[in-house]
């Protein structure tokens, strides 16, 4: 039953080609079996499309760091140090889910403006992988090892991929890492709750569903003291909605029709 | 007929062991990025494909090319191509493992490959591929073979191999074209974001793979008894000076759209390539030498003159066989990644570890194509004997 249903979804899928993966991604990772971060207990938080503002007005380079610091902590995020690998090795390797860069650097397409506010021009923007609603990255693996769940997190299944790093190529905010070495030596901490990479494979902000699961906002959230907030999109009562209505806010690269989830406060 | 790839002369071992000693040595490197993951190649972040895919791309090229032999012989029924058609399917067949080898060296998880297969994802580009060189491999043996075969034993070829040989002319079309359209699909990577990519690698891969067999058959000529013939080559030499004609055209029509637009995010990996950004430019050198050859080579190839002398012609296919490769296997790749998707350039350069993997890599396609040829010069010396 479970097989043949299994085989009917993928030749529809194979028939819907050239449609967003979405759909298909979803039902077949829905069927991968057991996965311990899909579990869902009572006290899991569920959406419909998992989304975040970030207010940068409220984040400084301390607070950027301390959320970065939240995340990769949580995530086992390797840091190679670049006193020990060297400073190009360093930053070949670099693995990073969140990190701080320049508003022309988060908004290249709107960003090049030559009479910016200096006070914008240094502040701190945090970027994250979008969650994007029509995400290229799982358009282009050939092995649904990244994929859209339900709640409009876009995953990564660490066993499955095969490190052909063609969503890196199709990830239009550089949001993707790869392992380019065993991650395991340069990790300081490493928090049991979550597993640590091998080589030769992709990952990115999973949108902390681990913490979502039981009931936990995601890492980066907690760690902000207020300027990031999370909640469902299509809630038109949720929190997050609230703020949306109540400030201007935009998103990274949306002429490229990707569909951010990642909203900002400037 | 494999026996005619085990007897040989002294030159041919020697070749051969050369070739197996480079083999091993790639292999011992490629142990080694095994073990540390693909940390040892001047991959990172930002430029997450680099070397070994460029190979992939290159070779399709000329696995593509070899098509313009097949293509006049069987559909247009000229008849002079019959004494090279062969020797076109088998330079395909060992493009073809250049191509799929340097995918496997290029995964960071290569014990997972299969994947692909058992989780089938059509809407990946990356899928489609596998599929189509795959099938073109196996579409090449099958014709190739037999049709060596038939010609050893003074027969036609069987009459089921004729859709195989129709069918891979439109396929030879398909891989090049699927392989652009890794590129192509992708948004905000505005360097490869163009229609004309598909027109542009298939017009690249026409000059360059028949450059390469132009020069094979020269080689040939000088080594064994078997002769491709002058008039053979001569065509090819036209049909390398339509491509490679189209080829600059195209990218003329991609440098126009580009500056004339005056869009930045178009301009920049052009201006990157061609003049360094942001004091950034260790392309610079390579690509105005891939230009300066490209051109030099239409120059020579166009006045009927100089590419009737076949000296000269061999010089204008290895220029235009190099400046290609520089165009498509060091700066196509590397430029879609420089500057980054937050406008930051980080660049690019393999790796020694890597090049002695990728040189790995064309030893065993050398390998397959050597033992491929030995065999069909074989079967002609014997016909004509
Ligand atoms: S930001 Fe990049 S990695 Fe994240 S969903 Fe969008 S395309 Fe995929
Ligand atoms: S690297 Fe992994 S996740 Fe990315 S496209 Fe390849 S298999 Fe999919
Ligand atoms: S949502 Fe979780 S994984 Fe993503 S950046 Fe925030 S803390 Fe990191």
């Amino acid at each position: 039953m479970e097989d043949s249903r299994r085989q009917f979804l993928k030749i529809t899928g194979i028939a819907a080609l050239g449609l967003s993966t979405a759909s298909t991604a979803g039902v077949l990772a829905a069927d991968q079996g057991p996965q311990p971060y899909t579990r869902k207990g009572d006290e899991a938080l569920t959406a419909k499309q998992w989304g975040l503002v970030i207010d940068t007005t409220k984040i400084d380079h301390e607070l950027a760091e301390k959320i970065t610091e939240a995340c990769h902590t949580t995530h086992n995020v390797p840091f190679f140090d670049p006193e020990i690998v060297g400073p190009e090795v360093a930053k070949r390797h670099e693995i990073k889910w969140i990190w701080e860069t320049h508003y022309h650097n988060a908004f290249v397409d709107s960003g090049s403006n030559n009479y910016m506010s200096e006070e914008v021009e240094h502040r701190p923007f945090l970027v994250l992988c979008n969650h994007c609603e029509a995400p290229p990255c799982c358009r282009a693996c050939p092995t649904e090892a990244t994929y859209k769940r339900d709640d409009g997190i876009v995953i990564m299944n660490f066993h499955r991929c095969i490190g052909c790093r063609f969503c890196m190529a199709a990830c239009p905010y550089g949001s993707r890492s790869f392992n380019f070495r065993d991650p395991r030596p340069f990790i300081k901490e490493t928090n049991l709750k979550w597993p640590t990479r091998s080589k030769g494979v992709v990952e990115k902000c999973n949108f902390c569903v681990e913490r979502l699961a039981v009931g936990k906002a995601p890492a980066c959230v907690e760690a902000s003291d207020g300027a990031i907030v999370f909640g469902d999109l299509e809630d038109p009562d949720s929190h997050i909605r609230e703020v949306l209505r109540e400030h201007y806010t935009t998103r990274r690269r949306v002429s490229l029709g990707t569909g951010p989830a990642v909203y900002y406060i400037i | 007929m494999l026996e005619y790839a085990i007897k040989g002369d002294k030159r041919y071992y020697a070749w051969i062991t050369f070739l197996l000693a480079l083999i091993g040595i790639g292999f011992g490197v490629y142990l080694w990025q095994l073990r540390f993951g693909l940390g040892i190649t001047g991959l990172s972040r930002d430029v997450s494909w680099g070397f070994y895919i460029a190979q992939l791309t290159y070779m399709v090229g000329v696995a593509a090319g070899g098509v313009m032999v097949v293509l006049p012989y069987y559909l247009h029924d000229y008849k002079a191509f019959g004494r090279i058609t062969v020797l076109g399917e088998f330079l395909a067949i060992a493009a073809l493992v250049v191509c799929l080898l340097s995918v496997i060296v290029d995964l960071g998880q290569p014990g997972r490959i299969l994947n692909v297969w058992i989780h089938l994802s059509p809407h990946s580009v990356l899928f489609w591929d596998t599929v189509v060189l795959n099938g073109y491999l196996f579409l090449n043996l099958v014709v190739g073979w037999n049709v060596l075969q038939a010609e050893r034993n003074g027969t036609h070829y069987p009459q089921w191999v004729k859709p195989f040989i129709y069918l891979s002319i439109p396929w030879a079309i398909s891989i090049h074209t699927v392989t652009a359209f890794l590129y192509c699909g992708l948004p905000g990577r505005h360097f490869w974001l163009t229609a004309i990519l598909a027109p542009r690698f298939l017009a690249s891969a026409f000059a360059a793979g028949p450059a390469l067999l132009v020069l094979l058959c020269l080689l040939i000529r000088r080594v064994t008894n078997f002769d491709p013939g002058r008039e053979q080559i001569q065509t090819l030499a036209k049909i390398i000076t339509y491509a490679l004609i189209a080829n600059l055209f195209f990218f003329g029509c991609e440098l126009f759209v580009a500056f004339y637009s005056n869009i930045p995010g178009h301009m920049d990996h052009i201006t990157y390539l061609f003049a360094g950004l942001h004091g950034h430019g260790v392309l610079v050198p390579w690509m105005w030498a891939s230009m300066g050859l490209m051109v030099l080579a239409l120059l020579l190839l166009i006045p009927p003159i100089t590419r009737r002398n076949e000296g000269v012609l061999a010089v204008a296919c290895a220029m235009l066989f190099i400046g290609a490769w520089i165009d498509k296997g060091l700066g196509l790749i590397s430029a879609g990644f420089v500057p980054n998707p937050l406008h930051e350039v980080n660049e690019y350069m393999p790796t020694l570890p890597e090049v002695v993997i990728t040189i790995g890599v064309y030893a065993i396609a050398a390998l397959v194509l050597t033992v491929l040829y030995k065999m069909a010069v074989g079967v002609k010396e014997e016909v004509a004997a």
